[in-house]
C-alpha cells in the first residue's frame, strides 16, 4: 500500500503519523523531542511505523512541520505547522473553521474557509504566556504533577482570578492567593481561565471552533471551559496532541497523488 | 534554482559617497568648520545646507547600530541610565553607545566617535523622541537645541498647518545665523530644496521601477540605497549617484534581472526595517519566490511638495505631507494606491516595539485593509534595533507560513 507519513517536530514534543491514501491514522507517535532533532524525528517515525504494521519502503512521501522541521533530512519537504494544523482540523471538520491550536511554546490561532483555504493566522508573540509552557512553569510552582491539573480544575468549585499577562506576574499572583487561603483546585481552574483568555486575546473566532494541540489533549477540560467562554460548541480531532503530523501528512498525501 | 542576481555595482560608489559624508563630517568636528547640525531624518535640511552647515542625521547613526547589532550590546547602558527599553531603540542605542564610548563609524572609517553637534535641529513631524534624543546631547555639549513642533495625524494638509510652520522655520534662522556664522540668504536655500528636489524625483523612479514584473529591486536593496537620498539630500551628490543607480536599474530592466529569481509574490513592508536582520528576512523571502517590492519606510523620502520658487511653504508642504505625519484614513488610501500599482498581494505590518509612530497596526489596519482591499496581512512583531524584542524562529516560521498561505490562495 502507498501511504505517507507526517513528522511535526516541536520544541517541547515529536510527533509522527502514518495514513493509508484515503487520509485514515495507521500508526501514531508522541516522543519528547530532546535536542537532537533529527533522531527524535526518526525515532517517531519508527515508532509510528510500527504501531501502523508498515515498512519504510511503503512510504511514498514523508513531510516534517513543526519548529525543527528544517532539521529533519528524512522528510523530503517541509511545511510551517499552520498550513499542517489547519490541514488537519479541515480534514477532520470540513467547513469554514477557526483553529485554536495551544502548542508547548506558542499558540495559534488560524482561520480557515469553507473551501478549506487559509484566510489568515496568528501566533502568540515571543512570550510565553498562555502556552503549555505557562501551565509547566505553573505546574512545578505548585509542585504539582502535570497529568493532575485536569483532573483539579474539572473539581473546582471555586475559581481564583488571576488577572496578569506575563508568567512570572501570575506566579506571584498565584503566591498571593496561596497565601489567602484559595484551594489548589481553584487556582489551577484559574490558570487555565488565564491560558483560555491569552489565546482569546490574539484574534476573533469566526465559524465551528477546533482545538488542537498537545495542551488540549492532556487537559480536555480546557476544551469545555473555552466552549463554555465562548458560548458555543468546541470542537477537537481524534488524538488533538498529532493534529500537526496528521496535517502535514495530509499534504504530503495531495501533492503525491496523481494529477487528475 | 535560478541564479541570483548579481551584485548592484553602483553600491561601490555609495560606499564611497557614505565615507565622504562621514569622513567629512569627522573633519569639520575636529577642526570646528565648517559647523555642524544634527538634523532628524525628515528635518529641515534643506535649510542648514543652506547656512553652511555640515548635516549629521543621528537616526543614520541608528541605523547602522542596528545593521552592525551592535545597538543590542549597547541598549542596555541607556537603559540603566534612565531610558526605558520601551522608548525609540535608535535613540537607546545612539545614546548607549555614546555612554560606552564606541561607535560603528570606527569599523567602517576609522573614525573615533560621532561629530560633536555645534547645534541641534529637530522635527517632531515625526515623533516626540527625537526631542528628547537631540535633548541628552543639547545638555551634554551645552549647545543650543531647536526645532519645530509638527503637527501631527493629518487628513488633509491646510493652510494654516503649512503658515505655522513657515512661521517655526524662519524662527530657527537667527540661531543658525548665530552658531554658523553666516547670514540667511534666500538663493541659496532655493538652491539646495531645489537639489532636495532632484534627488526625490530619482528617488521616487528608483522606488518605481519595482512596479515592474519581475521586479529589478527589492525593499531590502532600497533600504540600503536610500542612504543618499537621507543623509545627501540638498547636495548635488545625491543627484548624480540616483542618476547612476537607475542607468544600471534601466539595464536590469532590459535584460530582464528580476532582484528574487523566479518571483512569483510580490509583498508590501509597511513600518520600519528590522535592521540587525535584513539579511536573514531578505533570504527566507527569496527562498520563498517573494519580493517585497513596495514599502511605507523607503517612500518616506520622497518629498514631491519641494519648489524651489516658493522654498520655505514648500518645505513646510513637503515635511508636513509625509505619510508619518498623517491620519490612519489616509495612509489607507496611500497603502491602496501603492499596493494597486505594484500589484502586491500581501502586506507585512512590522510592529516595531520601540516604535508606535511606525507601527500602523496597532489601531487594526491590517484588519480593514484585509476586509476592504482583500490583501492577505501579516503582523511580525519585532523591533528597528533591539534583538531583544525580536525572534528569529517565530519569525520565519510566521513569514513562511504568510507565502504558503499566499500560495493556497492563489491556487
Ligand atoms: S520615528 Fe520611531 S524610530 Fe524614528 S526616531 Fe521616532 S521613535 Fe525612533
Amino acid at each position: 500500500m502507498k501511504l505517507a507519513a507526517g513528522i511535526d517536530i516541536g520544541a517541547a514534543a515529536t510527533k509522527a503519523a502514518v495514513l493509508d491514501p484515503s487520509g485514515r491514522l495507521l500508526g501514531g507517535a508522541v516522543l519528547r523531542t530532546g535536542v537532537d532533532f533529527a533522531l527524535a524525528g526518526a525515532r517517531a517515525l519508527d515508532e509510528a511505523l510500527a504501531q501502523a504494521g508498515a515498512r519504510p519502503e511503503e512510504l511514498t512521501a514523508v513531510f516534517a512541520c513543526g519548529y525543527g522541521r528544517k532539521n529533519l533530512p528524512l522528510a523530503s519537504e517541509t511545511r510551517t505547522e499552520i498550513a499542517a494544523h489547519a490541514a488537519a482540523a479541515y480534514h477532520f471538520f470540513p467547513r469554514a473553521l477557526t483553529v485554536i491550536d495551544i502548542g508547548g511554546q506558542d499558540n495559534k490561532i488560524i482561520k480557515v474557509n469553507a473551501q478549506g483555504q487559509r484566510l489568515d493566522f496568528k501566533m502568540n508573540r515571543k512570550c510565553a504566556a498562555g502556552t503549555g509552557a505557562f501551565l509547566e512553569e505553573m505546574a512545578l510552582r505548585l509542585d504539582l504533577p502535570l497529568e493532575s491539573m485536569d483532573s483539579l480544575a474539572r473539581q473546582a468549585e471555586d475559581e481564583a482570578r488571576l488577572g496578569a499577562f506575563c508568567t512570572v506576574f501570575t506566579a506571584t499572583e498565584v503566591l498571593g492567593k496561596i497565601r489567602e487561603g484559595a484551594p489548589l483546585s481553584a487556582l489551577v481552574k484559574g490558570l487555565f481561565r488565564s491560558v483560555i483568555k491569552r489565546v482569546l486575546e490574539m484574534d476573533s473566532i469566526e465559524g465551528a471552533v477546533v482545538m488542537t494541540g498537545g495542551v488540549v489533549a492532556h487537559n480536555p477540560y480546557l476544551v469545555e471551559m473555552m466552549a463554555q467562554e465562548l458560548g458555543r460548541e468546541v470542537l477537537t480531532p481524534p488524538q488533538p496532541q498529532l493534529a500537526g503530523a496528521i496535517g502535514v501528512a495530509l499534504i504530503a498525501l495531495r501533492s503525491h497523488e496523481p494529477a487528475r | 534554482m535560478p541564479d541570483a542576481p548579481p551584485p548592484i555595482k553602483a553600491t561601490k560608489k555609495m560606499k564611497e559617497l557614505m565615507a565622504g559624508h562621514f569622513l567629512g563630517l569627522d573633519q569639520a568636528a575636529r577642526e570646528g568648520r565648517p559647523k555642524v547640525a544634527w538634523c532628524t531624518s525628515v528635518g529641515p535640511a534643506e535649510l542648514l545646507h543652506a547656512m553652511g552647515f555640515a548635516v549629521y542625521y543621528p537616526e543614520n547613526h541608528g541605523a547602522l547600530l542596528g545593521a552592525t547589532r551592535m545597538a543590542t550590546e549597547v541598549i542596555p547602558t541607556a537603559n540603566a541610565a534612565g531610558y526605558s527599553p520601551d522608548i525609540c531603540s535608535y535613540l537607546t542605542a545612539d545614546v548607549g553607545a555614546f555612554l560606552k564610548g564606541v561607535t560603528p563609524l570606527t569599523q567602517a572609517y576609522g573614525i573615533a566617535t560621532v561629530p560633536k553637534a555645534d547645534v541641534l535641529v529637530f522635527n517632531t513631524n515625526q515623533c516626540r523622541d527625537v526631542e528628547d534624543w537631540f535633548a541628552f546631547y543639547a545638555r551634554h555639549w551645552n549647545v543650543p537645541i531647536v526645532g519645530v513642533r509638527s503637527h501631527r495625524g493629518l487628513g488633509e494638509v491646510k493652510s494654516h498647518h503649512v503658515a505655522d510652520v513657515v512661521a517655526q522655520f524662519k524662527d530657527l534662522i537667527p540661531t543658525l545665523e548665530r552658531v554658523s556664522g553666516n547670514k540667511f540668504d534666500l538663493d541659496r536655500l532655493r538652491e539646495t530644496v531645489r537639489l532636495s528636489k532632484e534627488c526625490t524625483l530619482r528617488w521616487r523612479r528608483v522606488l518605481e521601477l519595482a512596479s515592474r514584473t519581475p521586479s529589478p529591486m527589492t525593499f531590502f536593496d532600497h533600504t540600503i540605497h536610500m542612504a543618499p537620498a537621507v543623509v545627501l539630500r540638498g547636495l548635488p551628490e545625491a543627484v548624480e549617484y540616483y542618476d547612476l543607480l537607475l542607468a544600471e536599474m534601466d539595464q536590469r530592466i532590459a535584460d530582464g534581472v528580476a532582484a528574487v529569481p523566479g518571483e512569483r509574490h510580490r509583498l508590501y513592508w509597511e513600518g520600519m526595517p528590522v535592521w540587525g536582520r535584513l539579511r536573514m528576512l531578505s533570504d527566507l523571502l527569496s527562498e520563498a519566490k517573494a519580493a517585497v517590492v513596495a514599502s511605507t519606510y523607503c517612500n518616506s523620502w520622497i518629498f514631491d511638495a519641494f519648489d524651489e520658487r516658493d522654498p520655505f511653504e514648500s518645505m513646510a508642504r513637503a515635511y508636513l505631507e509625509l505619510f508619518i505625519v498623517r491620519d490612519d484614513e489616509y495612509k489607507e488610501r496611500y497603502i491602496h494606491q501603492w499596493v494597486e500599482r505594484f500589484g502586491v498581494k500581501g502586506v507585512i505590518f512590522h510592529d516595531a516595539k520601540t516604535c508606535p509612530n511606525n507601527s500602523n497596526n496597532r489601531y487594526a489596519m491590517p484588519q480593514r485593509l484585509a476586509r476592504n482591499l482583500g490583501l492577505s496581512t501579516l503582523v511580525l512583531n519585532g523591533d528597528l534595533n533591539d534583538l531583544r524584542l525580536f525572534s528569529d524562529e517565530q519569525a520565519k516560521t510566521n513569514l513562511e507560513a504568510f507565502v504558503e498561505q499566499m500560495e493556497e490562495l492563489a491556487a
